[in-house]
């Protein structure tokens, strides 16, 4: 075995080895990148400004959105379809803005969500970025509308 | 200590153990705000002390990271370091992007993207600090010696610092934002960071154990190329349900099956070569965090990474208290623990003196390492309740974690223990007795 296997060789394997994969990653990385591009709706201003609005408030850091984030509030990847609103923006809008405007709730032994100052257009913005997420390809992920 | 420009590591490891307080700290008030959710809602609402408790962790991990080049590749290089000063102003730079992220992040200022979210001035002064560091470590490596331990190590540094770029690519579309986003979160923790483990730890089985170099180098690029040849195309365990061609399924759950290899080799490798050395090193305290990191890093990264990555199990468990299980388990494992070694070891030693506080240094790593284990168990546990219910049955999320009140208070308590051991391992390397013996011979002989 020791034969065999080298110093200089097993150094060889690795670095040949590690540029063959990288390769392959490469090119699957351009075919899914166009994949995303293709399957995903058309991105409006509103939904630009929708997710700047989720960025800037670090809205991950208490939700997922498909699956990814702090895991101490609700999934929002599917929540329009949740709340039976995918289809319809007025009432997407409504709805979220409803529930931001409420909180914080203040009920004891509840987890609070703060309460975040956001322009009309924001809000709308915000739920436009929801429901352009909630119809990305998931592959039927989440399971049910539980999220 | 051969060299005089190690010491700049003193500096480096003394800043990540400040850090490192701040984290567990950060994550014991975040596990308490899940049994007491009104604490502080209204002042340092919950994702502000998730970011603390997150970034804290990373910045002070790379610094350990750092640091321990810092100490070891003059030593390997078997020159001074090209420029102390420049090691020092990268230090600063750290320091003020750091602090100037705590206090952006506690006025409200921050991105959203999930563990990047420091204001962008402190992602340019983290990317200037690490081209000042590749400058530095990299001209220090080429003028000496060269060995398979420093290749390593730099070429997991000098990727890492090259994903760094991903920090500034942020697609509108969510789903190229997220599929770039992993380029930096998973090719940096199931790749690049592999390496840098792999090369830390085989320096320090060398240095303790005694085994010959040839032996312990051939078994490195082993070791990282099942790292790399498992990790790279692993990625796809993250692209299953982000909107990304259903392919990912198989390729992610194939690959990443196979990233438990390197983890199950680096445990392997650390337990033969202290059976196969012949060295009684008085560093014991650095010996058993080197055997725990890589057997804690084998059951957190690879067998609770395992339990979870295959696509028809992530289906369900994708983004439940599993993934804080395992989350929690591989980066104390891998990381935390991979560097509290190296401070371990390095410590005496810059310090001019003899190993010392072996005794609370191990009886830290106890209590962590229990506490970890027992918070694991506990969310695992949490995990496949929320799992059935929410996912299987589909119950609200707030009904269900409202069930699982009781595991997080069992997991506040464990998390109470690792706070505990973490700061008694500070306590340990900073409170030197100054009427101790100054018998520094015997750490240098090492």
């Amino acid at each position: 075995m020791s034969e065999i296997l080298t110093k200089s060789r097993a150094r060889n394997v690795f670095y040949g080895g590690s540029l063959f994969f990288i390769a392959v990653f490469v090119g699957l990385t351009v075919q899914s990148h166009n994949y995303v591009v293709s399957t995903t709706p058309a991105l409006t201003d509103e939904v630009i400004l929708g997710k700047h609005v989720w960025e800037r408030n670090s809205c991950i850091n208490c939700h997922t959105l498909h699956g990814e984030g702090a895991y101490f509030a609700p999934e929002v990847g599917n929540v329009m379809t949740r709340w039976g609103v995918l289809d319809d923006p007025d009432a997407a809008a409504e709805m979220l803005g409803g529930w931001m405007d409420a909180q914080p709730s203040g009920v004891e032994g509840r987890r609070q969500m703060p309460h975040f100052e956001l322009t009309d257009e924001e809000k709308r913005g915000l739920s436009e970025f929801l429901r352009w997420a909630d119809q990305m390809n998931t592959q039927s992920w989440p399971p049910n509308d539980a999220g | 200590m051969k060299y005089q420009s190690q010491k700049v590591a003193l500096a480096y490891f003394s800043v990540a153990m400040g850090l490192f307080a701040i984290q567990v700290l950060g994550g014991l008030l975040a596990g308490w705000i899940y049994v007491s959710p009104n604490t502080l809602s209204e002042i340092l609402p919950f994702n502000v002390v998730r970011m603390i408790h997150t970034n804290a962790l990373i910045v002070w991990l790379l610094l350990g990271f750092f640091g321990a080049a810092y100490f070891l590749v003059p030593e390997e290089a078997e020159r001074e370091l090209f420029s102390v000063k420049l090691a020092y102003l990268q230090l600063a730079i750290l320091v003020i992007g750091t602090l100037g992220a705590v206090v952006s992040y506690l006025v409200g200022i921050h991105g959203g993207r999930e563990f990047l979210e420091q204001p962008l001035w402190v992602k340019f002064g983290i990317l200037v600090a690490a081209v000042i560091f590749l400058v530095n470590i990299s001209l220090t490596a080429l003028a000496g010696r060269k060995t398979a331990i420093t290749n390593i190590l730099l070429a997991g540094l000098w990727l890492l610092c090259l994903l760094w770029v991903f920090a500034f690519i942020n697609p509108d579309n969510l789903g190229l934002d997220k599929m770039y986003w992993w380029y930096i979160v998973h090719l940096w923790v199931e790749g690049t960071w592999e390496l840098v483990m792999a090369a830390i730890l085989g320096y320090l089985m060398l240095k303790l154990t005694g085994v010959d170099r040839e032996v312990i180098e051939k078994w490195l690029y082993v070791i990282v190329a099942t790292a790399l040849f498992s990790g790279i195309l692993g990625t796809g365990h993250h692209f299953y349900w982000i909107g990304l061609p259903g392919y990912w399924q198989w390729i992610g759950s194939i690959f990443s099956t196979m990233e438990v290899i390197p983890f199950f080799a680096m445990m392997s490798f650390a337990f033969v070569m202290v059976w196969k050395g012949r060295r009684n090193h008085p560093n014991k305290a650095a010996l058993l965090w080197s055997l725990g990191a890589s057997t804690v890093a084998f059951f957190g990264a690879g067998v609770w990474g395992f339990l979870h990555t295959l696509h028809g199990v992530n289906y369900f468990t994708h983004g439940t208290q599993i993934t804080a299980a395992h989350g929690h388990l591989a980066f104390y494992g891998a990381y935390v623990a991979l560097n509290l070694a190296m401070f371990t070891y390095a410590m005496p030693m810059l310090l001019g003196r003899a190993p010392y506080n072996q005794w609370l240094n191990m009886t830290s790593f106890w209590l962590m390492t229990t506490g970890m284990a027992f918070m694991t168990f506990t969310l695992t546990f949490a995990g496949t309740v929320q799992v059935h219910m929410q996912r299987v049955i589909g119950d609200y999320y707030m009904d269900v974690q409202d069930q699982l009140a009781m595991f997080y208070m069992i997991r506040f308590g464990s998390g109470a223990m690792v706070v505990l051991g973490a700061l008694l391992f500070i306590y340990s390397l900073a409170a030197v007795r100054k009427t101790a013996p100054a018998a520094h011979a015997v750490g240098e002989a090492a």
